[in-house]
């Protein structure tokens, strides 16, 4: 009986002691990390120390932590997955993993998470691989403060930096991503956070997401990706002080909303887009406080979209505010500041006493008939435009803001 | 240059409109360039002065001044000095001229502020420009015998090349909207040296991402080196062409 | 030394010269009279090359004047109303006459002189009186000596003095086994001056003849006179 008690009482304290650290390095316990990972239990940590590790593909079945120590560099060869992690409650930290192998076949990534939940991912620099990170069927994961690099110039031939695939409740924190395919991809996530990241040069979008309901995303930054940032099929995303810039060529976009409602954009900032904000079957979306500046178009808005409200926002500099190709106008534009707005407020309340249409006739014209676009920028669109603005014929009436503001917000 | 080329240059040089035309191009480009925060903004605001002053003062100028000249060649006429010389030193001077003052007024803020091979493109479709819409102006002169007739001419002249004639392709886009036209729009583009120029430029620029699809036809075309080389083949053509006819025109007139 | 052959020109439907054929020698000195409108300034000017004939030749020293330009050198030529760049100086345009005509040893400064040029030299043209401009017009045509003088109504818009200045200048020239092809409506000073009437009406040469020969036919000494006689016969013959 007594010793029953005693054994209960130390169970917890059993399962203390039992948890030990393993050392990896050419001087420690273990010569490689392969016998290391072999050697742990549950609970256990393994550090690796300073050197270049060549040993293929590492399997992490154990939740134990896995700590580089400075200097710990895991090698894929170009050829092996670095490192897969196929139980739950890992942490993996402090690495650099570079050169994973490069197959279109099972996408191997530096770090893979397969089917796990709580895997934290912190503080490692990832180094040309063809996936950085990947997790699938992932839970409660936190991918933080990663490094992730490579040099990819194709989009056949390289993978994504972060890539979630069916998976939910994730955090993903303070990365920085660039020279991948996609920045950030998610497919099928939800309910996930995506916070103080850094996507920039990426080969095709910055961030990537479809079928990903109830996520969020703030205060990221995402520039010169080849399309900008891709978002489709989802809803309920919030998109809060990101940060879209210099997403420029043809078919480059800020944001290019695709089949897309019951969202929020507020108070980002988009700066020298080709379309800084492209919509398509997008519904009952909100637009607000963002700034958009220096951009080909602000919005560029489908005859597919209904209900939005873009309102309470900036647009300065942007050769185009909005276009569209369709003829009526079910989204609403309220008490946004407009820089070519030249009406007058006589009563000095802040808001223009006559409405502004911000989109101009050369606009409606090059939508529907795109060839137009051989004219641009030649001394008969200022003329189209001037004479349209005195006599509208074309462009939707109702598309029009009736409080255009007479100062910019200070966003 | 002959005697009759240079007496004409300097003569046009001593011309007060001159004078005010190089400054005005100074104060704009300069002006435009060097405050403009946006250096491809100043570029798109450089490239509407060149696309709709050059042309304009280059036509109705030159025009004006040749049809002042009507007695400095009548006692050319009676010297003997071949028509063809009258006629090319006209050209010559005009040209020269006109083209300096653009170099002074607009070049030099072009390779200072602008620089690399954008600027230079700037700079010389300004001057080809120049030298086309001068020998459109001998064109008009040698057609209408009456000064007021003739100056008329080089100012539809300025607006058909300027205006009507994106006017109409706006109005052919819609008529065969239906149709595939960019190849089409690439001959039509051939065929007028001011939306020539203009789209070699915008090709060049940032701002061409927005051309859309319409753009990698002339991607296409006018970026590749050969493009280039055509464009600028055909800009010379703009000018040796109306040249060369007026010209066969002033040898068979009457005066 | 300077012949039509068959030399046809129109303006429009208007016909101004029809199938003129005449030769003219060294030594004549021709006035070139008719009614207004019957072609003598077209004549004139398509001698010199400003105005095209449709069809038919002019030859001068027997070149055809189309294959080359040279002729002009011998080819003295006073316009009826001389236009002349505004903004140049008188001396401006005779250094340019005199750097376009490169043969500058027989030049023939008499009327230069005469007309005391060259106290104005510096004077623009576009401020000329128009008597003035006739003088600069008479010392152009006769600076280089040329062997064929050409001038359209010489002596409208001089004053008297200058007229006779100008008078005497031609006399001399026809001294001088030159060609001269004078117009004038004041027929009164032809007399002297020359030695052959070549009258045109409708863009024909009625008649062309030696001064002795009108004379003899009209039974009169003046040609002012003369003309009149064959208007009212209503032929030369």
């Amino acid at each position: 009986m007594k010793l029953g008690i005693l054994v209960l009482l130390l169970i917890p304290f059993g399962v203390r002691l039992n948890a030990i650290t393993l050392t990896v390095g050419t001087d420690a316990q273990y010569k490689s990390i392969k016998s290391a990972l072999q050697a742990c239990n549950d609970n256990d940590t393994v550090v690796v120390g300073e050197g270049i590790y060549k040993e293929g593909n590492l399997i992490i079945s154990k939740k134990i932590v896995f700590i580089g120590q400075p200097g710990a560099i895991l090698d894929g060869e170009s050829q092996y997955e670095i490192l897969s992690i196929k139980s739950s409650n890992v942490v993996v930290k402090g690495f650099k993993l570079q050169n994973s192998g490069f197959s279109t076949l099972n996408d191997p990534g530096a770090i893979k998470v397969y089917d796990a939940h709580n895997v934290v991912v912190e503080n490692n620099i990832l180094e040309n691989n063809f996936f950085g990170i990947y997790i699938q069927y992932g839970q409660n994961c936190v991918i933080k403060n990663n490094q992730i690099h490579s040099t990819g110039t194709e989009e056949q031939k390289i993978g994504n930096g972060i890539h979630c695939w069916k998976s939910d409740s994730l955090l993903i924190i303070g990365n920085e991503v660039s020279g991948h395919r996609d920045g950030i991809y998610f497919e099928f996530v939800s309910n996930s956070l995506v916070w103080r990241n850094k996507s920039k040069h990426n080969v095709r979008y910055g961030l990537h997401f479809m079928f990903s309901n109830s996520d969020s995303y703030i205060a990221n930054q995402f520039i010169a990706n080849g399309a900008g940032v891709a978002v489709m099929f989802s809803k309920g995303v919030r998109m809060y002080n990101n940060y879209f810039k210099e997403n420029w060529g043809e078919a480059a976009y800020g944001i290019l909303l695709k089949e897309i409602s019951d969202s929020e954009i507020l108070a980002n900032t988009f700066d020298q887009n080709t379309a800084a904000l492209y919509l398509e079957g997008a519904s009952r979306m909100i637009i607000e406080k963002n700034s958009f500046v220096k951009n080909g178009w602000a919005l560029k808005m489908q005859a597919s979209c209904i209900d939005n409200k873009v309102s309470l926002n900036n647009f300065f500099s942007n050769t185009f505010d909005v276009s569209t190709n369709g003829t009526v106008v079910l989204n609403s534009f309220d008490q946004n500041y407009w820089d070519k707005y030249e009406g007058y407020d006589l009563n000095k309340d802040g808001v223009g006493d006559i409405p502004f249409h911000p989109l101009s006739l050369f606009c409606v014209l090059s939508e529907r008939n795109p060839t137009m676009m051989f004219i641009f920028r030649s001394f008969i669109v200022d003329l189209l435009d001037k004479s349209e603005k005195l006599l509208p014929s074309i462009t939707p009436m109702n598309f029009v803001d009736e409080k255009p503001m007479m100062k910019s917000y200070s966003l | 240059m002959n005697r009759i080329a240079r007496f004409v240059f300097v003569d046009i040089l001593k011309n007060s409109f001159v004078i005010i035309y190089a400054v005005i191009l100074f104060l704009l480009s300069s002006s435009v360039l060097a405050l403009e925060d946006n250096s491809s903004k100043g570029v798109l605001s450089m490239l509407n002065i060149i696309l709709l002053i050059v042309p304009l003062v280059s036509i109705i100028f030159s025009t004006i001044y040749i049809y002042n000249s009507a007695e400095f060649v009548e006692l050319l006429l009676s010297q003997p000095v071949k028509r063809t010389v009258i006629w090319r030193s006209l050209f010559y001077g005009l040209s020269l001229a006109l083209s300096l003052a653009f170099v002074l007024g607009a070049g030099v803020s072009l390779i200072l502020f602008v620089g690399d091979l954008l600027g230079l493109f700037l700079f010389f479709i300004g001057i080809l420009l120049t030298l086309i819409f001068t020998s459109f102006a001998l064109l008009c002169a040698v057609w209408a015998k009456d000064k007021a007739k003739g100056i008329g001419l080089s100012i539809l002249v300025w607006l058909f090349f300027s205006l009507f004639y994106d006017g109409l392709l706006v109005f052919g886009m819609f008529q065969f909207s239906e149709y595939p036209l960019e190849k089409l729009m690439m001959v039509f583009t051939l065929l007028n040296p001011i939306d020539l120029s203009r789209i070699l430029i915008l090709l060049q620029l940032d701002v061409s991402a927005l051309l859309g699809y319409t753009s990698a036809v002339f991607k296409e075309f006018l970026g590749s080196q050969l493009g280039i080389i055509i464009s600028f083949v055909a800009l010379v053509l703009w000018f040796v062409i109306p040249y060369f006819y007026s010209l066969y025109k002033f040898n068979r007139k009457d005066l | 030394m300077i012949e039509f052959r068959n030399v046809v020109k129109n303006f429009g439907k208007l016909e101004v010269l029809k199938n003129i054929s005449t030769r003219m020698e060294a030594g004549q000195s021709i006035a070139l009279i008719g009614p207004n409108g019957c072609g003598k300034t077209t004549l004139i000017k398509s001698i010199l090359g400003m105005v095209k004939p449709h069809s038919g030749q002019i030859l001068v020293n027997e070149n055809d004047i189309e294959q080359s330009i040279d002729y002009r050198r011998q080819i003295g030529y006073m316009p009826q109303i001389g236009r002349y760049p505004q903004n140049m100086t008188i001396a401006q345009v005779i250094d340019m006459l005199k750097s376009l005509r490169q043969d500058q040893s027989t030049l023939d400064h008499e009327l230069v002189e005469s007309f005391k040029l060259a106290d104005i030299a510096d004077k623009k043209l576009g401020t000329l009186s128009g008597g003035t401009t006739q003088k600069v017009s008479a010392v152009i045509a006769f600076l280089f000596n040329p062997s064929i003088l050409i001038l359209d109504e010489p002596t409208a818009g001089l004053d008297p003095l200058s007229s006779e200045i100008l008078r005497d200048k031609i006399l001399r020239e026809k001294a001088g086994n030159k060609l001269i092809l004078i117009t004038s409506h004041l027929l009164n000073e032809l007399d002297e001056l020359v030695s052959h009437i070549m009258y045109m009406q409708d863009g024909r040469i009625s008649f062309f003849d030696t001064l002795e020969n009108v004379a003899r036919k009209t039974e009169q000494a003046k040609i002012s006179k003369a003309i009149s006689v064959i208007l009212k016969r209503g032929s030369y013959e």
